[in-house]
């Protein structure tokens, strides 16, 4: 298991960069990220980020549809904050695990 | 008297209705089935409709054959559970109480939710073959059509029937090869997962079997509208795809009813409990089928395998003992792929498809994860099962519980 430097505490992360102590978030850590991904964190990114990690806490389900009925961003905007792969993108900022699609 | 009380008649409410009928004494317990159309569709069939190998004769059935003695039918829109009371509702006030209940509403296609996709080119250029009507205009448009861009979009995840997109263009490789168009049409695969499927192993065997039929697959698209003007998809992030027919597989919902009783997720699949299948707001309510929100494939092959589990269980809650069933995602897919030939692959929640043979380790008589005659002879069969066997509730020769012996690892 990799670790990595964030904020200057050295933290755990897996081969895709992932948070494997969901517990060891920070929002500086998020921030940090945010930067390595290209994204400027705004506090919507954050509001969005809580979100997430709200549900993943409540062992929920986590879809790009419940991220658009969320009050906080539509699905275009979600798109706009973490451009390209946002569910990806917003999971990994989240230090939560990175979402696995089962049909 | 007892009751239980079964919401829809399709695969898994048909099967539990004729389960439970053997199961529960006749003096102590009443059950009722109910559903708002009397034709059952064996959905696995539509399929083939567009490609002519069945007509819409071939899938269909009326309800009533597959119904055991002793069960009272009632076909009624359903209104709405009261789940505190322990009622539901038909339309026009009819109200019926339960001690028991199965949800067996499974999921239907709701194009409405995409923009665009039921517009002016709805059933024209735009078609879905996960409905009879849609099967059939398809098969139709197929009769003339002489080339072009044909596009397979899926819209959201969860869709039932996982490979039923992957085997459909898998035919129609092979059906406008045999017709001498094929150099006319460029065959495209578009969907939200990042590959063909979403297991690993799986992934890689299903993505080169595109490649070899040259038929081109765009990942991770997420469709924001369809562009009826200029034919064309677009995603969330802008990304356009023109097509001259498109295919959709639109977003997959539970039923209405499902909302209005406020016991469904996003999309209106039901909370359950995956491992027992009971309701995890209510101790007397069970989900099978489709309609649960459970994370394994929304296929018959599942609805069967929770169908064992749900016996045991529903027999345990009634008795007050704790439950001694388990069900584990067990999932088992045929995939045709085109010139008398499949494929078949097998797993559950914790265990991608493997390759080796099926039912009986090291004998087959279906390969897994290997494209063979048997496989395809294995799906055309199923159809004969589905109406003889699997809605009559009868054993079959495959356990509920996924087996590891003669898989490779
Ligand atoms: C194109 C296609 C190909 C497929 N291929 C395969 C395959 O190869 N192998 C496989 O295993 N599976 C396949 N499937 C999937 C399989 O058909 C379904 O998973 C299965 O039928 C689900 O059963 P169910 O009982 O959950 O729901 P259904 O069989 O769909 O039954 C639901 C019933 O509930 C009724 N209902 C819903 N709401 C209400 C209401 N408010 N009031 C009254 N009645 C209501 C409906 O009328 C319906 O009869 C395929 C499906 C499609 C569409």
């Amino acid at each position: 298991m990799a670790t990595k430097t964030f904020a200057g505490v050295s933290i755990e992360v897996n081969d895709d960069g992932y948070l494997v102590n969901s517990t060891d978030w920070t929002k500086k850590i998020a921030a940090d990220m945010a930067k390595e991904e290209g994204i400027e964190i705004t506090d919507t990114h954050y509001e969005v980020l809580n979100f997430i990690r709200t549900k993943i806490g409540n062992g929920e389900n986590l879809t790009i549809r419940g991220i658009g009925k969320s009050g906080i961003v539509d699905i275009k905007g979600f798109y706009k904050l973490f451009p390209g792969a946002p569910l990806k993108k917003a999971t990994k900022l989240a230090g939560v695990a990175k979402p696995t699609s089962c049909i | 008297m007892k009751k239980l009380l079964i919401l829809g008649a399709g695969t898994g409410g048909t099967i539990m209705a004729n389960k439970m009928r053997k199961t529960l004494s006749r003096e102590k317990w009443d059950i009722t089935i109910i559903d708002q159309y009397k034709t059952h569709y064996y959905q696995p069939g539509f399929l083939f409709i567009p490609f002519g190998i069945y007509k819409a004769k071939d899938v269909v059935k009326p309800k009533s054959d597959f119904f055991p003695v002793g069960v009272n039918v009632i076909y009624s829109p359903i209104e709405r559970i009261e789940a505190e009371k322990n009622q539901v509702l038909l339309d026009q006030g009819v109200v019926l109480k339960y001690d028991y209940l199965i949800i067996a509403t499974g999921t239907k296609t709701a194009p409405e939710e995409t923009p665009g996709l039921k517009g002016n080119l709805w059933h024209k250029s735009i078609f879905d073959f996960y409905t009879i009507e849609g099967a059939t205009a398809l098969a139709e448009h197929f009769k003339t059509w002489e080339g072009g861009k044909l596009v397979l979009n899926i819209a959201e995840l969860p869709y039932k029937c996982p490979v039923a997109p992957l085997e459909f263009v898998f035919f129609a490789d092979a059906f406008f090869t045999e017709r001498g168009l094929r150099d006319k049409i460029d065959i495209t695969y578009v969907t939200p997962l990042p590959g063909a499927f979403t297991k690993p192993r799986a992934t890689k065997m299903l993505g080169e079997l595109l490649d070899e039929k040259n038929i081109n697959i765009i990942p991770d698209f997420n469709i924001a509208e369809v562009n009826n003007e200029e034919k064309k998809i677009v995603d969330y992030a802008g990304i356009e795809i023109p097509f001259d027919c498109l295919i959709s597989i639109p977003t997959n919902m539970g039923d209405a009813m499902i909302e209005r009783s406020g016991l469904g997720d996003e999309l209106n699949f039901v909370h359950t409990d995956k491992h027992t299948l009971q309701s995890e707001k209510f101790d007397n309510i069970f989900i099978i089928g489709d309609a649960a929100n459970v994370p394994t494939s929304k296929a018959g092959s599942v609805v069967h395998f929770m169908a064992d589990i749900m016996e045991e269980n529903l027999l345990c809650a009634i008795q007050g003992r704790p439950f001694t069933a388990h069900f584990d995602g067990h999932a088992n897919c045929y995939i045709e792929t085109g010139y008398g030939k499949g494929t078949l692959i097998d797993f559950n929640y914790d265990t991608e498809p493997l390759a080796g043979s099926f039912p009986f380790p090291g004998i087959g008589p279906f390969g897994l994860l290997k494209v063979t005659r048997m496989n395809h002879y294995g799906k055309l069969i199923f159809r004969w099962i589905y109406w003889h066997v699997l809605l009559k509730g009868k054993e079959m020769p495959i356990e509920a519980e996924m087996q590891m012996a003669g898989k490779k690892l």
